[in-house]
């Protein structure tokens, strides 16, 4: 395997950290000490190989415990699973959230990004010494940030809103605030008197099953069961539910592919790697109810004929991930589950929302999309044919299960059935999650949320696009804003008023396309980069031929719509050209 | 072998197999192209099982290592097939119609209990059986070896024992399996395919069949050559010494560095009246000769033809223009003809290749055109309607049989010559390293960042006992002459076992230490087995 190790032993709590994880090893070539068996006789090969995926799990282990991943400690790893270490560290340096370096046990992570902007998130970080994150999900309260402390018993909490006085207090080792993040719930809009799906958020303690059943948990997965997997796909079919994640993809179509698949095992992916800037109604899913997660996935699996699922959780939702978690563990002691469910957490990579990049994640590889075709119903995690949905869409499996697909149908427009969440943030009286009928127009949502002097509202995070006030009578479905060539995306929804700077916002979307493409394929590379430096000299330095610098950025933008591999190159251009189109930042 | 001197398989099967056996290779660095084959088998299910003293990042590759006493080969195979034969595992039906000597064979190995093979090989028991199951059990398997197989003076046995595997399990001649020598250089296959052994005439002719003598003798003119086998290569040694042999012309050999008991080597060749070396730099063989003919590299100076290990001819074309002085092999050869008497005129590649061709009927369908058309042909391709052969002996699956059946050979056991001893107790085994060749002939030039100074491998638990740091100089001895040399710790050693390459005889002559002890059948040197010493150095004073 080509494994030669340079970096020096690993320390004992590095050892530790992977032992944890693994158990101790075996022998000399796992990484042990020599044992007379070593000497004429080793196993390895698939049987090491195997366990890949569980590199990233053990690269927390090490940086929890350690705050960094030192070479020892990723050679020890390698050794453990038989990768090349220069993989290895292809692997570590990919994602954001793994240090190469030593730093302090406390970590402080200041969101930067468009809506914590907007709530003077550059004066908290120029104030302490944080570490700038890009968003952090917890616009409904900004400005944000994330609090870690490495060690034997690693911690890590949520703070927003935060302040000045607060960030700099947790720096020196103050107490952490109270973790009551999901609660008091933001307003919600429910339609037509029937439950919707925030019905449970703060009706029971996200912790206790119990909790959870005496509201009628898991009866949808008891009528699935009764129903079969064949009625439960048809009535998901009859729904005509499409995906939440963003794509749109109707789901009983996805259900079926994955149902017919011949090749096993089938894998069940949740995508709950929520990262769209603005975007937050996962996290508050599953900090509020995690055990409808769980059940929604074990209907999933159920009607599919999956084997195993995953839910990847960002690492940015350490509340969310523990309450997935607690929830697995009880709805399996209660012998609910007839599938085993992991919950993998991601490592700062937007990238991994991406559902193939999300593959490759969890088989402990960088986190680089795939080419499609192949789909994933056919070979996705591990090769395997593999479903992969987001949390939200599950949510709305478990209304028609109970209810039937007609039901479900009966609410939205023709082409966009159900209900939609949209996460309200920025200049609004009353941030928060939104639950309304698809269809609804924006201005009736933006009146619930309370906007006033609106500038521009961006519709569906960093890839979606920017609507001027005169556009606010589009309806909130799939085809109304297709209509107007906009996406209701991830259902990020960030309002701008008059105060707001257009020019400021429109760099931090290409730098934030910079960041997180995963370098892998040139258009996205090199577009994300030259866009956000045209854009530079457009706004800010005010230089260049104009004219010039448009056209480029349109060829640009249209080199990575045609060529790029995943739809964040694809998308990487589109708020940025309906900013320039929609908004006066060009003017003076 | 079955009377043809070629791996039985294509790398394709490699890809398309359930078990291979790499055998006394590490592949991984000294056939990295065949190791990518494999590692394509592996990716899409192969179980690989690595039979190696060493635990090579070959071995890191396999499901199981199995982590033989040097020598101990034959062992392994006979108690390996002991076990198959005991489960009823081997292929009765194929042994019965297509080979000849089994009970023999079976006879011999009913000896090679799973107790005596632990105690020969140090490997445990319960090891040896499950892989010899594993292999057994598979639809297809194959076995592939190198020089950890050969350079021992029983190779022949050592090759047997592994046909024999084959043969008992039904693995040769199907799809996906196979018995497969791998080839160092791009063309080792391809000068023993051209008559560049002793008994043969190109395509594996036999020299010493009358037919044969006449064909070629015709064929030229009525020219006058040996109807006898020559010698081999250690044979010319021992010819040397006998003051039998007194004139050598050496093409593309660096013996002064590349034979055992490199003391003795240098002094017959030393010794010669006549020497010359013909080769693409002055190598320590050539600085001893008496005439040099300098020549144009094979790779890229000239035109012709190469043969890999799954016998693929392929051509070579010239790119570059060979540096003023340096000739083309042909040319030199032609010329030295000329000078002898016997006029062959200035004959291209191409011609070269025709004349072949009408005269070995395993190369006589591969005209150049179709060479370029189909990116190479494997022989067997007997006119120019055949596609080549991709694996050998499909013939021992007609019913009945085609030609010859193939034949078990019973062979025993016989662990290597320099036995160790309380003054010389540990193992020396010889090998060589990714990004080098040979004795740096052609590597030494060029530089890697992999490359380190020429060290003694030992274990660091033996680096302890001896009181060495990692990186000290030591004195190395065996029974034939001793070198400094500093040792490097390398954890993949077991205790007892060291390794040296011989890839900068500049640096340390590793052939100093090697036996001569050699197969009298292959005429190939014990290079895998030496008895050393080691001591520290006395300080400076």
């Amino acid at each position: 395997m080509d494994i030669r190790t340079t970096g020096g032993p690993p320390t004992a709590d590095e050892v530790a950290a992977v032992d944890g994880l693994l158990g101790t090893p075996d022998s000399l070539w796992e990484g042990g000490r020599r044992r007379p068996a070593d000497d004429h006789f080793a196993r390895g090969g698939r049987a090491v190989r195997s366990q890949r995926h569980l590199l990233l799990p053990l690269l927390h282990a090490i940086q929890d415990r350690t705050g960094w991943v030192s070479r020892g400690a990723l050679e020890y790893a390698c050794r453990r699973l038989s990768i090349p270490p220069a993989e290895a560290y292809g692997v570590v340096s990919f994602y954001a959230r793994f240090a190469l370096k030593p730093r302090g046990a406390l970590t402080l992570r200041v969101c930067d990004d468009i809506v914590c902007k907007l709530a003077g998130a550059d004066e908290i970080c120029a104030a302490v010494d944080a570490e700038r994150s890009p968003c952090l999900g917890l616009c409904d309260r900004a400005p944000a940030a994330l609090v870690e402390r490495s060690g034997s018993s690693y911690e890590e909490r949520q703070i927003a809103p935060v302040t000045v006085a607060q960030a700099a207090d947790t720096l020196r080792g103050g107490e952490w605030p109270d973790q009551t993040l999901s609660t008091p719930l933001s307003p919600t809009l429910s339609p037509g008197g029937r439950g919707g799906l925030l019905r449970r958020v703060a009706a029971y303690d996200p912790e206790r099953l119990d909790g959870y059943r005496a509201l009628g948990g898991f009866a949808a997965l008891m009528r699935a069961r009764e129903m079969g997997s064949e009625a439960v796909i048809r009535e998901v079919t009859e729904a005509r539910l499409l995906g939440r994640g963003g794509a749109a993809f109707p789901t009983g179509r996805k259900w079926e592919s994955v149902a017919k698949a011949t090749e096993r095992p089938h894998y069940l992916v949740c995508n709950a790697d929520e990262s769209e800037p603005g975007t937050f109604k996962d996290r508050v899913l599953m900090e509020a109810d995690p055990f409808a997660v769980v059940e929604g996935m074990a209907i999933a699996a159920f009607a599919t004929g999956c084997e195993k699922g995953y839910i990847y959780i960002r690492a940015e939702y350490p509340l969310a991930r523990a309450r997935v978690e607690n929830a697995v563990a009880q709805a399996r002691g209660a012998g609910l589950l007839d599938i085993e469910i992991e919950v993998r957490r991601g490592a700062g990579a937007y990238i991994c929302g991406e559902e193939t990049a999300l593959f490759n994640s969890i088989e402990g590889k960088r986190g680089e999309p795939r080419n499609k075709p192949p789909f994933p119903v056919e070979v996705g995690l591990f090769g395997k044919p593999t479903l992969v949905n987001n949390v939200e869409t599950l949510f709305n499996v478990l209304n028609i299960v109970s209810e039937g697909g007609a039901a479900f149908a009966s609410v939205g427009t023709k082409d966009s059935t159900g209900t939609r969440l949209f996460c309200v943030s920025g200049h609004v009286e009353r941030p928060g999650l939104y639950e309304v009928a698809m269809g609804t127009p924006l201005r009736e949502l933006l009146a619930l949320a309370g906007a006033q002097d609106i500038q521009a509202v961006l519709l569906g995070g960093a890839a979606g696009s920017f609507l001027t006030p005169e556009q606010v009578d589009v309806p909130l479905s799939f085809e109304g804003t297709r209509a107007i060539g906009a996406t209701l995306g991830s259902g990020a929804v960030i309002v701008f008023d008059e105060t707001a700077d257009m020019k400021q916002v429109l760099l931090r979307i290409a730098r934030f396309f910079r960041d997180e493409s995963c370098g892998q394929c040139v258009p996205c590379r090199v577009g994300t980069k030259r866009q956000e430096e045209i854009l530079e000299r457009m706004l800010v330095e005010r230089n260049g031929d104009r004219s010039a610098d448009v056209m480029l950025l349109s060829d640009i933008a249209q080199a990575m719509r045609d060529a790029s591999i995943c739809g964040l190159g694809q998308t990487a251009a589109n708020a940025i050209a309906s900013g320039l189109t929609q908004l006066k930042v060009l003017n003076g | 072998m079955f009377g043809a001197g070629g791996g039985t398989s294509s790398y394709r099967e490699a890809e398309e197999t359930n078990v291979i056996i790499l055998w006394g290779s590490n592949a991984r660095e000294t056939h990295p192209i065949f190791f990518h084959h494999l590692l394509r088998g592996v990716r899409s299910g192969a179980r690989l099982i690595a039979v190696d003293p060493r635990r090579t990042s070959s071995a890191e590759w396999a499901d199981v290592w199995l982590g033989i006493d040097v020598g101990s080969d034959i062992a392994l195979a006979n108690a390996m097939a002991r076990e198959i034969i005991h489960a009823g595992l081997h292929d009765k039906e194929f042994i019965a119609r297509a080979t000849t000597g089994y009970e023999d064979f079976a006879r011999c190995v009913e000896a090679y209990t799973l107790e005596r093979a632990e105690a020969e090989t140090g490997v445990p028991a319960a090891a040896i059986k499950e892989v010899a199951l594993d292999f057994a059990r598979a639809e297809r398997g194959m076995i592939c070896w190198t020089l950890g197989i050969t350079e021992h003076h029983n190779a022949t046995d050592n090759v047997l024992a592994l046909i024999n595997l084959g043969l008992l399990t039904g693995k040769v001649g199907r799809y996906g399996c196979g018995l497969n020598p791998l080839r160092g250089q791009n063309n080792v296959q391809g000068g023993g395919d051209m008559g560049a052994i002793p008994a043969r005439m190109p395509g594996f002719q036999d020299l010493e069949d009358p037919a044969i003598h006449d064909k070629f003798a015709k064929a030229w003119g009525g020219a006058k050559f040996p109807d006898r086998k020559g010698w081999h290569l250690s044979e010319m040694f021992e010819a040397m010494e006998r003051g039998e042999l007194r004139s050598a012309y050496i093409v593309g050999e660096n013996p002064a560095r590349s034979e055992a008991d490199q003391t003795r080597a240098v002094r017959l060749l030393s010794g010669l009246e006549h020497l010359v070396v013909q080769d693409i730099f002055l190598t320590q063989t050539a600085e001893l000769a008496h005439v040099v003919l300098p020549a144009a590299a094979g790779w890229a100076e000239s035109e012709g033809t190469v043969t890999n290990s799954e016998r693929r001819v392929q051509r070579v074309r010239r790119a570059l223009e060979p540096p003023a002085g340096a000739r083309d092999d042909i040319d030199i050869i032609s010329d030295i003809a000329q000078r002898l008497g016997s006029d062959w005129g200035n004959p291209t590649a191409e011609e070269v290749w025709d004349e072949c061709r009408s005269l070995s009927p395993m190369h006589a369908g591969m005209a150049y055109r179709r060479l370029d058309e189909l990116g190479g042909i494997q022989w067997p391709c007997p006119d120019e309607s055949h596609p080549g052969t991709q694996f050998l002996h499909a013939r021992l699956w007609k019913d009945p049989v085609e030609g010859p059946r193939a034949p078990f050979f019973a062979v025993e056991h016989d662990p290597p010559v320099d036995r160790l001893s309380e003054e010389f107790p540990i193992r020396l085994t010889t090998g060589r390293r990714l990004d080098s060749f040979n004795t740096g002939v052609q590597t030494g030039e060029y530089t890697s960042p992999l490359r380190k100074r020429e060290a003694l491998l030992i274990s660091p638990e033996d680096g302890a006992r001896l009181g060495v740091e990692d990186g000290e100089s030591v004195r190395v001895s065996s029974r034939r002459g001793s070198v400094e040399v500093s040792v490097r710790f390398e954890p993949t050693l077991r205790p007892g076992l060291a390794f040296m390459t011989l890839h900068f005889p500049d640096q340390v002559s590793t052939n100093v230490l090697t036996i001569d002890a050699t197969d009298p059948k292959s005429g190939t040197a014990e290079f895998k087995a030496s008895a050393i010493r080691i001591d520290k150095l006395a300080p400076v004073s």
